[in-house]
């Protein structure tokens, strides 16, 4: 074994050990820290000069007698166990098993840091995923191999929202292999249990991995979870041909893990105190979803966050979303008004839906029909705040129209409830019946052609009704 | 040059390390470690050097070996590049897939031309041997793709007399092609390609006035802020406002030779659409496949982020190089923020000062030298050429007063601003009116004169105005609601609203509406113009301005866009004539003095 020796750390700061006399250490080695009790801890080397060396603990560095803990250079990188037997299991942040039962054996070992996918090799993702909910179906598309956020906010229902994702996702028309990759960092134990019995509930547990870091574990190994997780879900999608989904909650936990580490280390801050390198972070994790050509398994990825005080110009959602392709923004005015799921339409959005929908897809009419709801819903939108000043009695006859699409389009086509699944093809009828409440001429993202086949209007009766 | 002898890393820090190596210049290569990592000596105290690794620097160690390459950071330039798509340093990423898989091993050494291909080479008949030669003159031609034939250029360090020039015939691109005695007596050995170091701007005789829009088929564009060949744009706005899409379609329409797309820290798939749908995309103006004028330069964000920071230069130094052959050029770098942030990210390890939001001291001044690479020139070699720049820019939270946008704006000529309100709406593109500039104005306008239509200019500003008048009665309706408005009131927000939808929304996804030519943009313009002034002049008889705003035919102005593509002014005109007459039935018994 040519595995450096034990070595005494000589200051423990905030999650980081300072390590002097250690030569030659390779950058982002796996290390081992035995404590004074003799328990082992995990860590990543971080920083390997000549004169010190930066270690990172994931279980953190609270409670070490630096006297009696030794640390370990293991001369390889942190790098997780891989088999088929990963489905059905329970993990930690370094891929130890949280289920109680043995670890997985295998000779494949694989990096979880793993390595940027060449824009070459990558295949475009195109085929439309049916989750059942008019909100992302009807108006943003989710595609196989896409990343698409949700965006939430302190007891909002995002939980429910995934794991209905998760229970009602498939590609119509087809019956496929599936797995899910469930990531949860720095979540209550009630939600984890949440998606645990979901999981059972919906049959699926067979298929799903989890990799588990609760509210009260360690922060730091929140940032080697995301990591782990995703090796796995690239070893089941790329070598076992599966189509994964990767659930990441909550990132907004994982971004605090990493300003926590920084400031530790006295980066410099860039905003709100998180270092200037959140954004290449997240990309690593949040990039390492998609299709390759010539595999047949697929990464998609639905990361949720809370966006803290619901702002989403915060740097986490902020930088999310200029990775990310796409988000699903929810609402707490449509969550305190009982709908259910609360899609906050105008800023939600799917960058990919465009190639997945549409002729030889869904249906040809879909990319206007989204369009025009999206345009209509922002007039209806106005004209609700105009009513709100000036009384609807004393709107036009075309605003008290948009005022009724606008409560028809939030209490039927987005409040759903949490049991229905709809397919794309009833998701778009009910767009229709919504857009006959409307005019055609004010209907311009809609083709003459789309009107003559699916519009309804009656305009003798909205005469008689004036 | 000198041998000199190898370093040895002290420390590693990330991206940078800390390595004992004297006498290494700034700005100098070197390779580090066992997988011989690529990296760039930034800065040095003594007989230390700092130097940046493009590449991730996991399992290097204090003790590892430094070796000096001599040269610094240099991209090679000759036939080739088009169609290919290029990582940050110039390596061809297509290569790299053939040899290290769907990810990208580290230490790999790929030269960015590919030496199996060989070149129709024709020399140029005037070139006698015996003759002086100076830098930036043409040696001969190839055909590199089937629109654009590549001009071999004698590098711009080389002067001398031609001792030899190779016959017609097929050459691979470091085959010696041409040999030139200099000054000094040295035989130079002139081949198909040669190396330019990337941060160096190349040399040309002197800058020359823009005098031509650059042509992107986007009406808000264009038409209202208008861009040269030659000059500097920016495209601001939050995630999701369309940035992307915006650079896609300039990529895709813009009236250039040579487009060259830079993914600096964006995301991976977007790279990949191009490289699906542009081979598959017709270029209006040359008829041919887009992929034949188009080259990328992709540093995804996943990607190592120093890099990113080469990446910029690696582009535009590629787009100086078709420049010098003649060519109008435009590179779009999608996005310059990200670039920032990887020098940020630098500077942060380094220790240096932060001024704003962490970025260094020397921020504007980087962003301002990168810029001034664009503009349109006379050659070395007496040709007019020019190199576009439109840089995206990605504000954090969508707030324009942040460094990296406020010094754009600074630089920059033309600013497309884009709004999350619009883009919250689906009004694409999202470009605001209110918030965005161009420079180029006065210039585009005797363009548009002379090759469209000598009101062109009066058009666009009374769209212009009446948005803007929109917007003020806007705020009065939120307040009191649109009783409170004069019928001439209710009719202009009408108007504006008919130049929204029917002039400045366009679909990139609409067949037809994707593209539309100077001519169809004025046409467009016109017809809505034309609209508004038969409104104000019907109001004027005494029509109700709600009789107008029920006419079916505007429902039909508002989709004439995507109804009649660019080739079929004729039926755009006879709309026209259609729109014109039911205005005139409509006003007919008003006219006749009944009321």
């Amino acid at each position: 074994m040519k595995e450096k020796q034990f070595r005494m750390a000589s200051a423990a700061r905030g999650g980081l050990l300072f390590m002097r006399g250690v030569p030659g250490v390779k950058f982002n080695d796996r290390v081992v820290v035995r404590d004074h009790r003799g328990r082992k801890r995990n860590g990543q080397v971080i920083r390997s000069g000549e004169e010190y060396v930066l270690v990172q603990v994931f279980e953190g560095t609270d409670d070490l007698d630096l006297e009696n803990t030794w640390v370990r250079f293991l001369e390889k990188p942190v790098e997780l166990t891989l088999s088929p037997d990963l489905l059905g299991r329970v993990f930690n942040g370094v891929g130890m098993p949280r289920d109680g039962r043995p670890p997985i054996v295998s000779r494949l070992k694989r990096n979880v840091n793993g390595s940027a996918v060449n824009p070459a090799a990558r295949a475009y993702p195109r085929e439309f995923i049916q989750t059942g909910i008019s909100g992302i179906d009807g108006l943003n598309s989710l595609v196989r191999g896409q990343k698409l956020p949700i965006f939430s906010g302190s007891g909002l229902p995002h939980n429910r929202l995934a794991a209905q994702i998760v229970r009602q996702a498939k590609l119509p028309g087809e019956e496929s292999r599936f797995a899910v990759v469930f990531a949860a960092m720095g979540v209550s134990y009630d939600d984890a249990r949440f998606f645990q019995e979901e999981f059972e509930e919906s049959g699926v547990l067979g298929n799903v991995v989890m990799f588990i870091n609760r509210a009260d574990d360690p922060p730091i190994e929140r940032l080697i979870l995301a990591r782990s997780a995703l090796t796995a879900a690239e070893y089941l999608a790329f070598d076992l041909d599966l189509h994964v989904l990767v659930v990441l909650t909550d990132m907004t936990h994982y971004a605090e893990a990493l300003r926590e580490v920084a400031t530790a280390k006295g980066d410099v801050p860039a905003r709100k105190g998180y270092p200037g390198y959140l954004y290449s972070d997240l990309a690593e994790i949040y990039e390492r979803a998609g299709r390759i050509k010539q595999r047949h398994g697929s990464i998609t990825m639905v990361p949720v966050l809370s966006m803290p005080s619901d702002d989403i110009t915060h740097p986490i959602p902020d930088l999310t979303g200029y990775i990310t392709e796409g988000q699903i923004v929810l609402s707490r005015e449509l969550h305190s008004q009982g709908v259910y799921p609360p899609i906050h339409v105008p800023p939600s959005l799917s960058r990919l839906m465009k190639d997945g929908i549409g002729k030889g897809f869904t249906r040809d009419d879909h990319p206007r029909v989204a369009s025009q709801l999206y345009a209509s819903y922002a007039r209806a939108l106005d004209v609700r705040n105009l009513a709100s000043i000036i009384g609807p009695e004393e709107l036009s006859r075309q605003d008290r129209d948009y005022l009724a699409f606008a409560e028809q389009f939030e209490a039927r086509f987005i409040g759903q409830g949490e049991t229905t699944e709809r397919n794309v093809m009833e998701t778009l009828n009910i767009a229709w019946e919504l857009l006959s409440l409307l005019p055609p001429e004010s209907l311009s993202r809609l083709s003459e052609g789309d009107l003559a086949k699916y519009h309804n209007w009656d305009r003798s009766a909205a005469k008689v009704e004036e | 040059m000198v041998e000199r002898s190898e370093g040895v890393v002290i420390d590693i820090n990330g991206p940078l390390v800390q390595a004992r190596l004297p006498g290494s210049p700034t700005g100098e290569q070197v390779r580090l470690g066992a997988l011989g990592l690529t990296g760039e000596v930034i800065g040095r105290s003594g007989d230390e050097a700092v130097v940046q690794v493009y590449e991730s620097t996991e399992q290097l160690a204090p003790g590892d070996k430094v070796v000096p390459l001599g040269h610094p950071l240099v991209v090679e330039l000759g036939p080739g590049m088009l169609g290919q798509i290029f990582d940050g340093t110039q390596r061809p990423l297509d290569r790299i897939a053939l040899q290290s898989g769907d990810h990208i091993a580290r230490g790999l050494v790929i030269p960015a031309l590919d030496r199996d291909r060989v070149w129709g080479f024709t020399p140029n008949p005037a070139l006698r041997v015996g003759e002086r030669l100076k830098g930036g003159e043409r040696l001969g031609t190839v055909q590199e793709t089937s629109t654009i034939e590549h001009r071999v250029l004698v590098p711009p360090d080389v002067f001398g007399e031609l001792i030899q020039l190779s016959p017609a015939g097929d050459y691979g691109v470091e085959t010696v092609i041409a040999r030139v005695r200099e000054a000094d007596g040295q035989v130079r050995d002139l081949q198909l390609f040669h190396r330019w170091p990337v941060r160096t701007p190349r040399p040309y005789t002197q800058r020359d006035h823009a005098v031509a829009p650059l042509l992107t088929g986007q009406r808000i564009l264009d038409t209202f802020f208008p861009l040269l060949k030659g000059g500097k744009a920016a495209v601001p706005g939050p995630f999701g406002a369309g940035k992307t899409m915006v650079q896609q379609q300039i990529a895709r329409w813009a009236n250039a030779d040579i487009v060259i797309y830079v993914g600096c820290g964006e995301r991976g798939n977007e790279l990949v659409d191009i490289l699906e749908t542009f081979p598959k995309l017709t270029d209006p103006h040359s008829g041919k496949s887009l992929m034949e004028r188009t080259f990328l330069v992709a540093n995804t964000s996943n990607m190592p982020v120093v890099a990113r920071e080469a990446s910029i230069y690696v582009g535009v130094t590629m787009a100086e190089y078709y420049r010098d052959q003649g060519y109008d050029v435009v590179m779009v770098a999608d996005s310059t923020s990200r670039w920032a942030e990887a020098l940020r990210e630098v500077a942060g390890r380094l220790g240096q000062m932060p001024v704003e939001e962490g970025y260094p001291a020397y921020l504007s001044s980087r962003l301002s030298a990168f810029y001034e690479r664009a503009g349109r020139v006379e050659t070395l070699g007496g040709e007019r050429g020019s190199v576009t720049l439109i840089g995206a820019v990605s504000p954090p939270g969508g707030d324009f007063s942040e460094p990296v946008t406020s010094h754009t704006k600074e630089i920059v000529q033309t600013f497309w601003a884009l709004s999350k309100e619009l883009a919250d709406a689906r009004h694409y593109p999202s470009v605001s009116w209110t918030d965005s500039f161009s420079g180029y104005v006065g210039t585009a306008a005797s363009w548009w004169r002379e090759q469209v239509d000598p009101s062109w200019e009066q058009k666009r500003a009374t769209a212009l105005g009446l948005l803007a008048q929109a917007d003020e009665l806007s705020r009065i309706v939120n307040l009191v609601g649109p009783e409170a408005l004069s019928p001439e009131q209710r009719w202009a927000l009408e108007g504006a609203g008919l130049i929204k939808e029917a002039v400045l929304q366009q679909s990139a996804l609409d067949e037809v509406d994707s593209f539309a030519s100077p001519q169809k943009q004025y046409a467009l313009l016109d017809l809505i113009v034309g609209i508004y002034r038969q409104g104000i002049l019907a109001l004027g008889l005494g029509v109700p301005v709600q009789l107008l705003l029920e006419m079916p035919i505007l429902g039909r102005a508002r989709r004439a866009k995507s109804r009649y593509a660019s080739s079929e002014l004729e039926q755009l005109a006879s709309f026209g004539v259609e729109v014109k007459h039911a205005f005139e039935q409509l006003t007919a018994e008003y006219r006749d003095g009944h009321h």
